[in-house]
């Protein structure tokens, strides 16, 4: 036990005899900023210890393996035009291929697919920062085995997940229950602790429970059943406790969020499935949830055949939703709070091929989003032709970047989190 | 309820005559899935020793046989040696047509094994569901946790099938025994990696997950030497296609020193050393009497009943080594003991998210519904089959529960009861109706239908003011018709938060 739950059970045992007789009744969270009130100023459960105040991490996961070459553009490489003749993207002003790459470097020569609009007036905001080459030694080329490399944040993909681990230590091993919410089917691996486990749903009006929405009595009686929290003689211990207090904290929880997402958007947003779970992590940002951590992800990347059609549509629906979520970020002031980060479990070999599409491959870029980034091209870009078995080697360490993220932006110790230490590219301000 | 220091701290049996119908409904939860009210009835009638013996001398009651034939065994791997050595080549000089011809016939075959994996969800759900032998799938179900082993890594369907099956023939047969086969497991070969190791450069992931994990409990009676002396010794050990082979040349025969004993030990050397080890009676029956009698986190239970869970944990480890490492007399007297029949053990397991799917079927008789579905939900709620978190398996008891998985609990259950709602997790519409009448025959009035359905369906003594609650749902339900009223409180049941103990 820390000496901060261990000196706040002291409290609650010398100044708590009230307290212990309804807060058996009370949600989790609740019942902490009760204790919050009884505890000297510094050491409140209010806010999260170790967190610095107010900031948010968003994680957008592209899943499949998204072409890194052809969301940022090396144009200025003779190889990357001879190794893609069939779906490499013209320099800029000179289209080829369906479409002319936007511009992100001029001196390196190096710019983002045409579609990708949307992040090109963030870039022209100062608020992209572009990571050149993110991957790690050893490439695992399944989807599977990478992503759960990426989402550990460990080399043999098992374990618990870096966010998970984060919110762990971030919250001195008593994280509240709605410290990282994930807008999805089922939670990830990546925001799985050894004690934390983080809320999923994949639509608001889903996280609740469904008995009822034809009979108006099951509901009044449900509500009844799960608000009473732990009911007077049962012991507080036990197990019975235990669930009873957490299925208050859910319906508490469902309720919150379900009101947060209620509300009409300060802006509108395109209709994609990414746009509308991004809409919906803003929604609870505005609410002023407690939650640091929101995860959401889109999938279609696995590009074997046909690429240009379909990774147009991707990078339009990924640019557009992104430049959504940061302007409504902006009208309600809370942009300099939330650093937005984008990656994929790897990028895809550097020659197209006879299918007009790409396989498999290692190295690819990832984008952070925010007033507090260093804006522009960060780390160095692969080279197209010193490659790895027709690979790009990596030139970041995925891990550099989480380190970044957590110690830089949350503010977290992070060497217990990553399992040591990484170069830090200087990619945030703190 | 009697005071906590009145536990039972040892195996003795318990009274014949305290074994009632709510004890043997706790019996049927524990070793296996539960079961209807009569089902209960009779194992009751039966008396606590035949009821016992019913259970866990299983291989008496009929079941269908594990026949290879259900799966396809030759999905992986996807090319032969042949075409593997071609498409090194073809990558190397740029083939891309031939690159593209294998490595488009490797993926479809991937795609293709984890349909099947799917199937083997669906199948062993099924068979969780069916069987006359609960306790046979369910201790197959604790051993997929204590040896944990992942699909993802593995990406062979039929192996974790093969897996499978042997958990089941040994589920509950001699530990030494399962340990032996375990090692000469190819999906376990392939999890930790013991493929790659070889003499001259050992891989520790076998070796060290057997001592930590396996056998005898992380920081229990060995050292990082150990591990590194059993690496070595299980050098040589791995599989070609679906079968262990031993491959001489590649085991290192030197001499190892393992807890202090000098040898030229091979890997089932090794393992029977730690098997003799006695940290390792211990650290099993540890395990089990977390999953089969009480999961309270141990900072939230009395020191009385810490001794006493310790003292009967010792006795379970004594009778374990007495009977050669034999599970199934451990388990006998367990379920005969007074202990385990207790009341601060009753209603003190929270229900993995399989036990909370199949044990709903069970005990009210629902429709099946979509068994993919109900694999996909297991998932939701946190516990994907053949595809455990990590080699430690599934955490089980509070992990199991947080805000999410709690409304996909319930609503599971609503599934079950209704066949409505699907849309929302793409379960599949389904009409079959489930009639509760059978369950309450004879109950006429709200109170006896109360009472009735709180008895069958939790595990702890209904609180009078969720019978109260009940009876006054019931009342005001007057005038719906008695299948909805019935089915509708049955919903309320079982989103109870208690609804989740076993």
């Amino acid at each position: 036990m820390n000496p901060t739950t261990a000196y706040s059970r002291r409290v609650f045992i010398r100044q708590g005899a009230l307290l212990a007789s309804f807060a058996a009744t009370l949600p989790h969270f609740l019942q902490e900023s009760a204790m919050g009130m009884l505890l000297p100023e510094g050491s409140a459960a209010g806010s999260q210890p170790g967190v610095p105040d107010e900031r948010i991490l968003v994680v957008v996961q592209l899943s499949g393996g998204n072409d890194g070459l052809n969301t940022v553009i090396p144009y200025g490489e003779a190889e990357y035009h001879n190794a893609r003749p069939g779906i490499g993207l013209g320099e800029p002003g000179k289209p080829k291929n369906g479409g002319a790459a936007l511009e992100l470097d001029q001196a390196k020569g190096i710019g983002l697919h045409p579609n990708l609009t949307g992040l090109k007036e963030l870039h022209d905001a100062g608020s992209l920062c572009v990571v050149a080459g993110v991957g790690y030694p050893n490439p695992n080329r399944s989807h599977f085995a990478s992503m759960d490399i990426w989402q550990s944040g460990r080399p043999e993909g098992k374990g618990t997940g870096w966010l998970g681990r984060y919110v762990d230590a971030a919250c001195n091993g008593n994280p509240a229950a709605d410290m990282a919410i994930a807008v999805g089917r089922t939670a990830p691996l990546a925001m799985t602790g050894a004690k934390s486990a983080p809320i999923a749903f994949e639509s608001a009006d889903l996280f609740r429970w469904l008995g009822a929405d034809k009979n108006g009595a099951m509901d009044k009686e449900y509500q009844q059943l799960v608000r009473a929290g732990s009911l007077p003689g049962v012991e507080p211990g036990s197990q019975e406790s235990f669930l009873m207090r957490t299925a208050l904290d859910a319906q508490v929880t469902s309720d919150r969020i379900r009101a947060a997402v209620a509300k009409k958007p300060l802006v509108t947003y395109p209709g994609s499935q990414l746009s509308k779970q991004l809409q919906t992590v803003a929604a609870m940002i505005r609410d002023g949830m407690k939650t640091r951590v929101y995860y959401v992800s889109m999938g279609g990347f696995d590009t074997h055949a046909n690429q240009p059609g379909g990774h147009g549509n991707l990078m339009r629906q990924l640019g557009d939703a992104l430049l959504a979520f940061q302007k409504d970020l902006q009208q309600q002031g809370n942009d300099g709070r939330v650093v937005t980060m984008c990656f994929s479990e790897f990028g895809r070999r550097v020659r197209q091929n006879a299918s007009n599409g790409t396989d498999h491959g290692t190295a690819g870029p990832m984008f952070l989003i925010g007033p507090r980034v260093n804006p522009g091209l960060q780390g160095t870009y692969p080279s197209l032709t010193d490659l790895d078995g027709g690979d790009l080697k990596f030139t970041t360490d995925f891990r550099g970047v989480y380190q970044e993220l957590l110690g830089t932006w949350m503010g977290a110790d992070t060497k217990a989190v990553l399992g040591g230490e990484w170069a830090a590219p200087g990619l945030v301000r703190a | 309820m009697p005071a906590p220091g009145s536990i039972p701290a040892d195996l003795q049996p318990l009274a014949s005559a305290s074994f009632d119908a709510a004890a043997a409904r706790h019996l049927l939860n524990r070793a296996g899935f539960g079961g209807t009210p009569a089902q209960a009835d009779a194992l009751a009638a039966m008396g606590l020793d035949r009821a016992v013996d019913l259970l866990v001398n299983y291989e008496t009651q009929p079941n269908k046989d594990v026949s290879p034939d259900d799966f396809d065994r030759a999905l992986m791997p996807p090319l032969t040696r042949e075409e593997r050595d071609e498409l090194t080549a073809a990558r190397r000089s740029r083939e891309e047509a031939t690159v593209e011809r294998l490595e488009r016939k490797e993926n479809q075959a991937k795609a293709r094994d984890r349909q099947q994996l799917v199937e083997l969800k669906k199948w062993w759900i099924a068979r969780m569901i069916e069987s006359a032998r609960p306790l046979e799938e369910k201790m197959t179900l604790f051993w997929h946790g204590h040896f944990a082993t992942g699909a993802r890594a593995i990406e062979d369907s039929w192996h974790m099938f093969q897996q499978n099956q042997l958990f089941r023939t040994h589920a509950t047969g001699n530990f030494g025994m399962l340990v032996l086969q375990v090692i000469r497991d190819p999906a376990m070969i392939k999890y930790l990696n013991n493929d790659q190791s070889r003499k001259g450069r050992p891989n520790e992931n076998l070796a060290r997950e057997l001592l930590e994990l396996f056998i005898l409990g992380e920081g229990h009676g060995y050292t990082e030497a150990d591990i590194k002396a059993g690496a070595r010794a299980l050098t040589g050990y791995t599989f070609e296609d679906d079968d262990f082979v031993y491959r001489e040349g590649n085991h290192d025969a030197g001499p190892k020193t393992i807890f202090g004993k000098e040898g030229n030990w091979t890997g089932d050397e090794f393992a029977r050393l730690a098997l003799a080890n006695p940290a390792c009676s211990e650290f099993i029956c540890g395990k089990l009497h977390r999953f089969l009698v009480n999961d309270t986190p141990d900072n939230d239970l009395t020191p009385a009943q810490r001794e006493a869970r310790d003292a009967v944990v010792r006795a379970m480890a004594a009778e374990l080594r007495a009977g050669n490492y034999e599970i199934k007399p451990v388990l006998a007297k367990l379920f005969r003991s007074a202990h385990f029949h207790h009341a601060s053990n009753r209603a003190a397991t929270i229900k993995s998210p399989v036990q909370a799917v199949v044990q709903t079927i069970r005990q009210f008789n629902t429709p099946t519904r979509q068994l993919s579905a109900l694999a996909g939900a297991c998932d939701l709620m946190g516990q994907d089959l053949f595809q455990p978190p990590n080699v430690k398996g599934w955490d089980g008891g509070h992990t199991w529960i947080n805000t999410s998985t709690l409304f996909v609990r319930q609503n599971v259950a609503v599934y079950l009861l209704t066949g409505k709602r699907p849309e929302v997790y793409d379960w599949e519409l389904d009409e079959v109706r489930f009639d509760p009448a059978p369950l309450l025959a004879g109950a006429s009035t709200p109170e006896a239908v109360a009472d009735r359905l709180l008895s069958m369906s939790l595990a702890a003594t209904p609180h009078p003011e969720r019978r109260a609650a009940l009876v006054a749902f019931l009342k005001q339900q007057a005038q719906a018709s008695e299948h909805s009223r019935n089915v509708a409180a049955l919903a309320l049941v079982t989103a109870l938060p208690e609804y989740q103990l076993a």
